[in-house]
C-alpha cells in the first residue's frame, strides 16, 4: 500500500513539471514582463525607466530561462523561470501588486473558502443522494418522470440565477439573513447559511439525474433479482442492498473534489464577499495581478492531483478486485 | 437604393462554415444506414423534435445575425461611396426600429412614462417633478395613456390570429405531402414527429409573432440603464451564445479525434506522450486556466491596437480567442473517451482481418475506426452545448468572458445585477436574459438526451 501511495505521488511529479511549463508559457513567453508592465501602468506612464524600474521591482528584469551573463550554477538559478516557477514547488509564490505575500495570504484565506465549500458538499451530497435514491424507488412510475423533468429544467437555469434570485428573496424582500459579508468564529454562520443553501440547490439538478441512472444500473443486477427472488421485501432490497453498492461509485466518484474544497467557488465567494480563496482570485483576474493568477492555477492543479491519487486509493480500497499493483 | 458594403468577420465565417460542415454531415449521414437509424430515432422522439425546433428558430436569429454590412453614407453624385463605420447585420436591419429608439434610461415593460422622476418643463406653467413621458414606447396613444392594456391585448390578439392563420398553412402543406408520402398512415402516426414539430411552431409563432408586432409600439421587455430595448439585446445575445456552444466544439474536435485516435490506435510511446499532454491540461482547473488565457488574451489585444480598424473586429476576435481557450480546455474529456474506445476496436476481429490484409493504418484509421465512434463524437458535440452557454454567462460576469461591448447574456446579466438593489426594482433585464438563456440552454439539453438515448446503444 505505501508502495503503491509513493508510486502515485512520483507519477505525480512530471505532471506537475508540466503545468509549471504551461503557466510559465502562458505568463512569460506569450507576453514578455514588458507587455506586463505596460498593461500594469496603464498608457499614459509609460516610458522606458518606467518599464525598467517595474520589472527590477519585481525581479522580471532577468532573463528567462538561461542566465548568460552569470557563472556556474546561476546561470539557471538567476532567471525568471527559476525565480518565479520553480520556487512554487516549495511553497514560494512570491508578491503580490499589493506587496503582500501570496503563500501567506493563501494561508489566511482557506479557512473561510472551506467554511463554505465543505457544508455545502457534505449537506448536498446528502440532499442529492437522497433525491436520486426516492426517484430509482418509484422508478417507471409519473412521480420519475416528472421527478427527471424537473432536474433537467434545474440543469438549465444558470448558476448566477440562483444566486440572484436567492440573495433577492432570501435577504432582500424576507430580509433572513445578511446579502454578503463574512463574522468570526460563531457569528459566521449567519452568513454561511445562504451561500451553502444556494450552492446546494444550484447542484441538484445535475447530480441527482447522474445519481439516479447510477441506482439504476444496480437496480438491473443480478444480485437484486436474487434478494428479491429470495423474497426480501422492496425497501430492504433497496436500503441494504441498492444503496450500498451504488454508493461505491457515487462516493469514489466525488472523491477528486475533495481536495478543490480548499479553493472555494469563485461566483458564490464574489457575490456573498467571502474573503476565501475564490475572491482572492477574483479580485487578482481584476486588478491583473498575474503573480496571484499564476500561483492559484498551480494550486489547483496540485489540489486537483492530490484528488486523483485520493480517488485511486479509494478505489482499490472499497473495491478489493482492484489490486494495488 | 442605398449601398453598402459586405464585411465578413471571422466569426461570420465559422459559422457559415458550421452550417456547410452540418449538411455535408447530413449528407454523409443519408448515405450510411445506420447513422441514419440512428437519426430516425431522433426524428422520432417527440420531446427531441419539438426542442430542435426551438432550436432551429433560434439559429436562425444567429444566422440572420452573422451576414454584416456596412451601409453607404449619403453622398453628393460624383463622390466616392463613403460608408459608415458602424457594423450591422440583417437582423439589425430587420429590426431597425428596435436598435434606434431609444429611450433615456430604464423603463418597464409596456410602460409609457420613465422609471425615475425628473424635472419637466412646463411652457407657461414653472417646473414639475414627475416621470416623463418616453420618446417611442406608446407614442401611438397620444393622450390615452391608461388604455396600454386594451390597446396591447387587441394588438397581440390581432397578431396572434394572423400567426395562427398562417400555421394553418404549414400544417395544411405537411398534412398534404404526409398523405401523399403514405396515405394510410394518420400524421401523429408518422414516423416522424410531426405533430410535435407542428405544435412547437404553433407555440413560437403565436408567442413571437404577437411580441415583434407589439415591439413596433411598445418596450415589450422595457429598456435598460441607457435606453436601449432589452428586446433587442436578447436577439443580439443569440448569436454570441450559438457562437460560444458551436465554434468551441469546432475548434476542439479535430484536434480531439485525431490525438484520442492516435493514442489509442499505435499505443506505447505516442499514446503516452498524449495521455501525459491531456493529463497536463486537465489538472489546471478550467476556470482558471481560462482566466490566464484570458488575462494574456487581452495583454496581446490591448498591446496590438494597430491589428484591428473597427471596435466589431476587436470584439469578434476576442470572441473567437475565448472560443479556442474554451476549446483547449475542453478537449480532454472527449480525447481520453476516444481513446478508451479506439484500444477497445483495435482489438476487433474486423480490424485484425483488415491489418492482415496490408491494409494502411491510416486507411483503418479513416475507413474502419472513425465510423465507429462517430454516435461518441456526435453525443459529446450535442452535450457540450448547453454547457458552453450556460459558461459564458458565468464567465463574462467574471469579467474573463467575451468583450464588454459584445452583448450577450453574461454581460446582460453582469451590466442587471445591481438593479435588484434599486427601489422599486428593475426586473426586467434580468428575467428577460435569464429566461430566454433558460429556453435555449433547455431545448439543448432536450435534444441532447434524445440525441444520446438514439446514438448509445448503452443506454436504456
Amino acid at each position: 500500500m505505501l508502495a503503491y501511495i509513493v508510486r502515485r505521488l512520483l507519477y505525480a511529479l512530471p505532471i506537475l513539471i508540466g503545468v509549471n511549463l504551461v503557466t510559465f508559457a502562458l505568463f512569460f513567453v506569450v507576453n514578455t514582463p514588458d507587455d506586463m508592465a505596460r498593461m500594469q501602468l496603464g498608457v499614459k506612464r509609460v516610458t522606458p525607466e518606467a518599464i525598467e524600474k517595474w520589472k527590477v521591482e519585481r525581479g522580471y528584469d532577468k532573463p528567462l530561462m538561461f542566465n548568460s551573463g552569470a557563472n556556474g550554477l546561476s546561470t539557471v538559478t538567476e532567471t525568471i523561470f527559476f525565480e518565479k516557477s520553480a520556487r512554487m514547488f516549495v511553497g514560494d509564490f512570491g508578491r503580490a501588486e499589493d506587496g503582500r505575500d501570496i503563500a501567506r495570504e493563501i494561508g489566511n484565506r482557506m479557512l473561510p473558502s472551506l467554511a463554505i465549500a465543505l457544508p455545502t458538499f457534505i449537506l448536498g451530497l446528502f440532499v442529492t443522494i437522497t433525491f436520486a435514491l426516492t426517484l430509482a424507488f418509484f422508478r417507471a412510475t409519473a412521480f420519475d418522470f416528472w421527478g427527471v423533468v424537473l432536474c433537467v429544467a434545474a440543469m438549465s437555469i444558470s448558476g448566477l440565477f440562483y444566486i440572484i434570485g436567492g440573495q433577492y428573496l432570501i435577504s432582500k424582500v424576507w430580509r433572513l439573513v445578511p446579502i454578503s459579508g463574512f463574522g468570526d468564529g460563531l457569528e459566521a454562520w449567519r452568513f454561511l447559511i445562504l451561500p451553502v443553501l444556494i450552492g446546494v440547490v444550484s447542484g441538484i439538478g445535475s447530480s441527482t439525474r447522474w445519481y439516479r441512472t447510477i441506482f439504476l444500473e444496480e437496480v438491473s443486477k443480478d444480485y437484486v433479482r436474487t434478494a428479491r427472488a429470495k423474497g426480501l421485501p422492496e425497501t430492504l432490497v433497496f436500503f441494504r442492498h441498492i444503496l450500498r453498492n451504488a454508493l461505491i461509485p457515487i462516493l469514489t466518484g466525488v472523491v477528486v473534489v475533495i481536495p478543490m474544497l480548499f479553493m472555494g467557488s469563485l461566483l458564490t465567494e464574489s457575490f456573498f464577499g467571502i474573503p476565501g480563496l475564490g475572491s482572492y482570485t477574483i479580485d487578482a483576474i481584476n486588478a491583473q495581478d498575474f503573480s496571484v493568477v499564476r500561483s492559484m492555477v498551480f494550486i489547483g492543479s496540485v489540489l486537483y492531483i492530490v484528488g486523483l491519487i485520493l480517488t485511486d486509493i479509494s478505489y482499490t480500497l472499497v473495491d478489493p478486485r482492484i489490486r494495488f499493483e | 437604393m442605398m449601398g453598402f458594403q459586405v464585411v465578413v468577420l471571422w466569426s461570420d465565417i465559422l459559422i457559415w462554415l458550421l452550417v456547410a460542415a452540418g449538411v455535408g454531415v447530413g449528407v454523409l449521414i443519408a448515405k450510411t444506414p445506420p447513422l441514419l437509424a440512428a437519426w430516425r430515432r431522433v426524428g422520432a422522439n417527440r420531446v427531441g423534435m419539438a426542442s430542435a425546433t426551438v432550436l432551429l428558430a433560434f439559429i436562425l436569429i444567429g444566422l440572420l445575425d452573422s451576414l454584416h454590412y456596412r451601409a453607404q453614407l449619403e453622398s453628393k453624385p460624383g463622390q466616392k461611396a463613403v460608408y459608415a463605420i458602424e457594423v450591422l447585420s440583417v437582423l439589425d436591419a430587420l429590426a431597425a426600429p428596435l436598435r434606434s429608439r431609444n429611450e433615456k434610461t430604464y423603463s418597464a415593460p409596456f410602460a409609457t412614462r420613465l422609471y425615475a422622476k425628473e424635472t419637466i418643463d412646463l411652457p407657461g406653467q414653472g417646473t414639475v417633478r414627475d416621470y416623463p413621458r418616453l420618446k417611442h414606447g406608446g407614442k401611438h396613444l397620444g393622450e390615452r395613456e391608461d388604455e396600454v392594456a386594451e390597446d396591447a391585448a387587441f394588438t397581440a390578439f390581432k397578431a396572434g390570429v394572423l400567426a395562427f392563420i398562417g400555421w394553418l398553412g404549414v400544417f395544411a402543406a405537411v398534412a398534404t405531402v404526409n398523405r401523399k408520402k403514405s396515405p394510410k398512415l394518420k400524421l401523429r402516426e408518422a414516423a416522424f414527429a410531426w405533430d410535435a414539430v407542428l405544435l412547437t411552431l404553433l407555440l413560437i409563432l403565436v408567442f413571437a409573432v404577437p411580441l415583434f408586432w407589439l415591439s413596433g409600439y411598445y418596450h415589450v421587455f422595457g429598456t435598460d440603464k441607457v435606453g436601449q430595448d432589452v428586446l433587442y439585446q436578447i436577439l443580439k445575445s443569440v448569436r454570441t451564445g450559438l457562437i460560444i456552444g458551436l465554434v468551441t466544439t469546432l475548434v476542439m474536435l479535430p484536434m480531439a479525434v485525431l490525438l484520442g485516435i492516435v493514442a489509442g490506435y499505435f499505443r506505447g510511446w505516442v499514446d503516452d506522450l498524449i495521455q501525459y499532454i491531456y493529463t497536463v491540461l486537465n489538472s489546471i482547473p478550467g476556470v482558471l486556466l481560462i482566466a490566464a488565457a484570458v488575462l494574456m488574451m487581452q495583454v496581446v489585444i490591448d498591446t496590438n491596437p494597430q491589428w484591428f480598424s473597427t471596435a466589431a473586429e476587436r470584439a469578434d476576435l476576442r470572441l473567437l480567442a475565448l472560443c479556442f481557450i474554451l476549446g483547449i480546455t475542453s478537449w480532454t474529456g472527449l480525447c481520453r473517451l476516444l481513446r478508451g474506445e479506439t484500444l477497445k476496436l483495435r482489438e476487433l476481429e474486423y480490424i485484425q482481418a483488415a491489418q492482415a490484409f496490408g491494409v494502411s493504418s491510416w486507411r483503418i484509421i479513416v475507413r474502419h475506426i472513425l465510423p465507429n465512434l462517430m454516435h461518441i463524437v456526435i453525443i459529446a458535440l450535442v452535450m457540450d452545448f448547453s454547457g458552453l452557454v450556460l459558461a459564458e454567462a458565468v464567465l463574462s460576469y467574471v469579467g474573463i468572458g467575451v468583450d464588454p461591448t459584445m452583448t450577450s447574456f453574461g454581460t446582460m446579466i453582469n451590466n442587471a445585477r445591481m438593479e435588484l438593489g434599486r427601489e422599486p426594482v428593475v426586473w426586467w433585464s434580468l428575467v428577460a436574459a435569464f429566461s430566454a438563456m433558460f429556453i435555449l440552454v433547455l431545448a439543448a439539453n432536450l435534444f441532447a438526451d434524445a440525441v444520446r438515448d438514439a446514438f448509445d446503444p448503452r443506454a436504456a
